[in-house]
């Protein structure tokens, strides 16, 4: 199955089945029908190759009427018989083997559980199938776009990181939440949160803010920013995971909630903005069941400082790599409208960035007393 | 250089074509201040004609009148010239004394044998006698020497046939075995004692003796018949005051060195510690034949001109010229005369000194045809090959013959031979071995013009290390011979040859031949090492892959590994390398491949197994200990 290309678009419901429901046979028979391929190859005495579409900037386009990253037909081919191939081979073949266990197994488990589970020293050599997670990883998005079963029908999922409260009811698993009764820390987002794990059984409220980082969210929930406007409050621990992505798209398309966004004033923030909006050039090819594209960019701005009367000691100078950021992210498609090359060009100009804690120099609760209320009622935000 | 390679009569000494007036020597006035550099080496080199070239050398030495020369050329004594010119005869010091005398024994026995068409064998032993005191004996299987000239061959300063012939032989380095009898003699008071035998039929010939140094006569000790165990060949020994040193500059090399030069020898040597080294023979043929050949205009000097004009028994200049020199056609000599105003029936008694310079002059600038290069014996692609198999423990070995050329009007020859890697010191300066004539040089590397071609070569293009101006860096042995009808040493020591432009160029272009191949080893053994590298990392994740492939499709893991070992193996096919029955490996290649020839050969030396060259080598631990390296086993194919 090495060559079959998720086409654009083909992703996402389709695949998946609208049920929702997890079709374990069928993700075998794609692990299969990939062995077999490399097995017909080695029998025609050829290179043992498998044919991996390409995750990175070069194979994904922003397709502007969507409003998403998609994914290209480019592919690389890793043969197992070339030196800068031959590991990244042979753990792809072990991680399909596993995996192709845990179909069997019925079993879901972390991708570091998996990065254990494959983890061995290889026979007669002082090394080891897999050094590190980082390597494991990748294998496993190799694998979800060479065989084209998300991550959820690989039964794989990601360290769940976030967490969410607000007027709403869910049932998760069977077991029915009120997520206005979650305390201080609020549900934990899980790394699924597919219609057949996760239903919304009813909800008030009226938007999301998604918040980039735990120690502000904490402060919106200590305040009840949410139950003051209303709103469902989100935090994803830095780049939101899947599990949070997924949540917001679902709440956006199935609830119809508008989705602002906020985070520091730098170029990471921005981007985390960009692949909550459209998708990341990584897993571009899940971009039509993650991507929000009419998340707005609620801050900070780095017109702020200013806006707010912020003090310049809170500020922090650019440092090299901001500034190479973030003409990369002014060179993205996606961020070619006017009013974003102003703001990136602006922070640029100005050669400093605003981290969320900065807004506290003034007050505790400025930020969600005063800036978030402000924005949203001036209507301040990018999208 | 003493000749005990005839068992004929000497021929009659000094009638010298080149240079002096030797037969008169003794009582003539010096030679002439402008006396040419040439004969001056050879005179040196040849050693034997005439002791009055010796007189006339230290006499040279000195800024004295001539008439106070010529007195005391009469007064000096043979023993009293030597004493003072130790240094020129190669007795500077205790150690070089040691060397000069096996040097002399073995180099008179090596061209004594190949005279007489005999693949040599030799027998070298040094003995320590007492402290400082030590004997030299030489044996050969040569022709032997007839009775009647024993005495003067070994007896007899300066004697000897070589001298006056322009023709390619040994005796480069200073001077005969008779001088190396008169050291002994001289140190420690015993004469020098020499058993022949020409015949199976006949008996030996066993004498003693000592040189009568006032007359330069010998001296008869001891004479008498005895019967031998060999059927025909020479045996020397010489009790000299000496000292003995292990390594380089030392008997030890110097025997080293003539194996590799003369893979046709077989040579043992009992070094003074006792050890016994053998350097079997490594080719079965002899050098071919040299020939002899005439003086080329373009290699003579005025002098030498003269010289000849006044000895040549031809009556008219053009038979002269036509008949003593090489390449002179009638039509070069007819324009000669025509140039110098006059013609080819000119008597030759008639040119006077301004004549013979005009001749002299228009010959050099005549285009004349180079001589014939016939009269060279290089040691030959395979020999050298041979040579350094049996001396040099090495892993690749190259070596190209130059085609012969000339310069100055003398025909000569380069051969370069390398020897890379196996049990080389890594950390070292390549090693250069010189050679001329097959004669080992030992000394005044730098001074030698082959010394200079090999440091100026950037042997960083052939992937060796080298620091500017000097030899490269590495596991290598270099090899270079110079052979030639006259080989221009720098000195009198004769230990460097001097450097002309057509040399130096001839070296270059032999290093550069070899140093190509040397590279194309080095990048394909680099490539090797990275193909079996690669090779590993395959082989290290196959049964990974084996087991997960079988583990989803149920291939069979056996199967599947199998099939993907074979595919490892055709892929890093440069890794493998074919091992022929003689522990070599040949590399099959569509393209042809530039080592594929029979001037290299690559032996396979596994550090970590047993002795991979244990068959070619035997089990010495001695670098030096040849073992018998069969000429078809010592070569690729």
């Amino acid at each position: 199955m090495a060559k079959k290309v998720r086409r654009p678009g083909a992703v996402g419901e389709g695949t998946h089945g609208q049920d929702g429901r997890l079709t374990d046979t069928k993700t075998r028979d794609k692990i299969e029908a990939m062995a077999r391929m490399v097995v017909e190859q080695i029998d025609r005495a050829d290179n043992p190759t498998l044919n991996i579409p390409v995750r990175s900037l070069s194979n994904v386009a922003f397709n502007e009427k969507k409003g998403i990253i998609e994914m290209g037909d480019g592919k690389a081919a890793r043969p197992f018989f070339d030196l800068g191939n031959a590991r990244r081979f042979m753990q792809t073949m072990l991680m399909s083997s596993e995996l192709l266990k845990l179909q069997q197994q019925h079993k879901t488990t972390s991708i570091r559980d998996m990065f254990y589970h494959c983890k061995h020293t290889i026979e007669g050599a002082r090394e080891e199938t897999f050094d590190e997670q980082e390597e494991s990883d990748p294998v496993i998005e190799d694998l979800e776009v060479t065989l084209g079963a998300l991550r959820e029908e690989l039964r794989i999922f990601a360290n769940p990181e976030g967490s969410m409260v607000g007027p709403m009811t869910i049932r998760d698993t069977g077991d029915e939440i009120e997520l206005s009764r979650m305390g201080s820390g609020g549900w934990a987002v899980p790394s699924i949160v597919e219609p057949h794990v996760i239903q919304f059984v009813k909800s008030e409220a009226k938007f999301i803010l998604l918040i980039e980082k735990a120690a502000i969210w904490m402060r919106f929930n200590e305040d009840r920013f949410w139950k003051t406007h209303q709103c469902m409050i989100i935090h994803g621990g830095g780049q939101p995971p899947r599990g949070v992505r997924r949540l917001c798209h679902r709440m956006a398309n199935e609830l119809g909630l508008p989705l602002y966004v906020l985070v520091d004033n730098d170029p990471w923030g921005y981007y985390i903005y960009s692949v909550v909006r459209q998708g990341s050039i990584n897993l571009a090819f899940e971009s039509s069941r993650m991507a929000v594209p009419a998340a707005r960019f609620i801050g900070m701005s780095s017109f702020d400082a200013a806006e707010f009367d912020l003090s310049a000691s809170v500020t922090i100078r650019l440092n090299d790599k901001d500034i190479v950021r973030a003409k990369e992210i002014m060179a993205y498609p996606w961020f070619a409208d006017k009013r974003w090359q102003r703001e990136i060009k602006h922070m640029l100009k100005q050669g400093v960035k605003l981290e969320l804690e900065a807004l506290s120099n003034k007050d505790f609760s400025f930020i969600a007393d005063t800036y978030v209320p402000e924005k949203l009622k001036k209507r301040k935000w990018l999208d | 250089m003493a000749d005990t390679t005839t068992a004929q009569p000497m021929t009659k000494p000094a009638t010298a074509q080149l240079g002096f007036e030797f037969s008169s020597g003794d009582r003539s006035p010096a030679p002439p201040a402008a006396r040419p550099e040439r004969n001056k080496d050879r005179d040196q080199t040849e050693a034997r004609p005439s002791k009055r070239s010796r007189g006339g050398k230290s006499t040279s030495a000195g800024p004295v009148t001539a008439e106070h020369m010529a007195t005391q050329q009469r007064e000096i004594s043979v023993s009293e010239f030597f004493a003072k010119n130790r240094h020129l005869l190669g007795f500077d010091n205790k150690r070089k004394a040691l060397l000069t005398t096996v040097k002399e024994a073995v180099d008179n026995s090596l061209d004594a044998c190949e005279e007489a068409r005999i693949l040599p064998e030799l027998v070298v032993e040094v003995t320590q006698t007492a402290e400082e005191r030590f004997r030299v004996m030489v044996q050969d299987n040569g022709p032997g020497i007839v009775k009647e000239q024993i005495p003067n061959i070994f007896g007899k300063l300066l004697y000897g046939s070589k001298f006056h012939r322009l023709k390619m032989c040994r005796g480069q380095q200073g001077i005969g075995i008779s001088a190396a009898g008169m050291y002994g003699l001289i140190t420690t008071g015993k004469p020098l004692s020499v058993v022949s035998r020409t015949s199976s039929k006949a008996k030996a010939h066993h004498y003693k003796l000592a040189i009568d140094t006032k007359k330069n006569r010998p001296d008869i000790v001891h004479d008498e018949a005895i019967d031998v165990d060999f059927p025909h060949g020479t045996r020397v020994e010489i009790d000299l005051v000496a000292s003995y040193v292990k390594g380089r500059q030392g008997v030890d090399e110097y025997i080293d060195q003539t194996a590799i030069a003369n893979p046709h020898a077989e040579i043992r040597y009992v070094n003074p510690t006792g050890e016994r080294l053998t350097f079997h023979r490594g080719v079965k043929e002899l050098p071919p034949e040299t020939k002899e050949i005439k003086p080329h205009p373009h290699g003579i000097e005025l002098g030498v001109l003269m010289k000849m004009l006044k000895e040549t028994e031809c009556q008219k200049v053009g038979g002269f010229l036509q008949k003593e020199f090489s390449r002179v056609t009638s039509s070069t000599c007819k324009s000669v005369c025509k140039t110098t105003g006059i013609t080819p029936l000119t008597w030759v008694k008639q040119i006077d000194s301004q004549t013979a310079e005009r001749i002299y002059d228009a010959l050099q600038k005549s285009r004349i045809m180079a001589p014939s290069t016939d009269c060279l014996a290089p040691v030959g692609t395979q020999q050298i090959l041979a040579g350094l198999l049996k001396g040099v423990k090495a892993e690749f070995y190259t070596a190209a013959t130059r085609a012969p050329t000339v310069y100055r009007g003398n025909p000569f020859q380069m051969e370069v031979g390398f020897a890379y890697g196996g049990e080389l010191p890594t950390e070292e300066t390549a090693r250069l071995i010189r050679f001329a004539n097959r004669v080992p040089l030992l000394y005044q590397q730098s001074h030698c013009s082959i010394y200079k071609a090999v440091a100026d070569t950037n042997w960083r293009a052939y992937g060796l290390s080298q620091s500017a101006g000097s030899l490269p860096a590495g596991p290598l042995v270099i090899m270079v011979h110079f052979a030639s009808v006259w080989v221009p040493f720098t000195s009198e020591s004769k230990e460097a040859v001097a450097d002309y432009d057509e040399i130096r160029k001839e070296i270059r272009l032999g290093l550069q031949e070899c140093g190509r191949k040397l590279q194309t080893f080095i990048n394909r053994r680099k490539r090797t090492e990275r193909e079996g590298e690669r090779r590993s990392v395959f082989v290290r994740y196959i049964p990974e892959v084996s087991n997960a492939l079988n583990a989803i499709t149920g291939a069979g893991v056996k199967k599947l590994r199998d099939q993907l070992m074979a595919l490892a193996r055709e892929r890093t096919e440069l890794a493998d390398r074919e091992l022929d029955d003689q522990g070599r490996f040949i590399r099959k290649s569509k393209k042809r491949d530039p080592l594929e020839d029979d001037s290299t050969v690559i032996v396979e030396r596994d550090p970590g197994g047993p002795e991979a060259g244990a068959e070619l080598f035997g089990d010495d631990e001695s670098r030096m200990t040849g073992k018998v390296v069969p000429r078809k086993k010592g070569r690729r194919k």
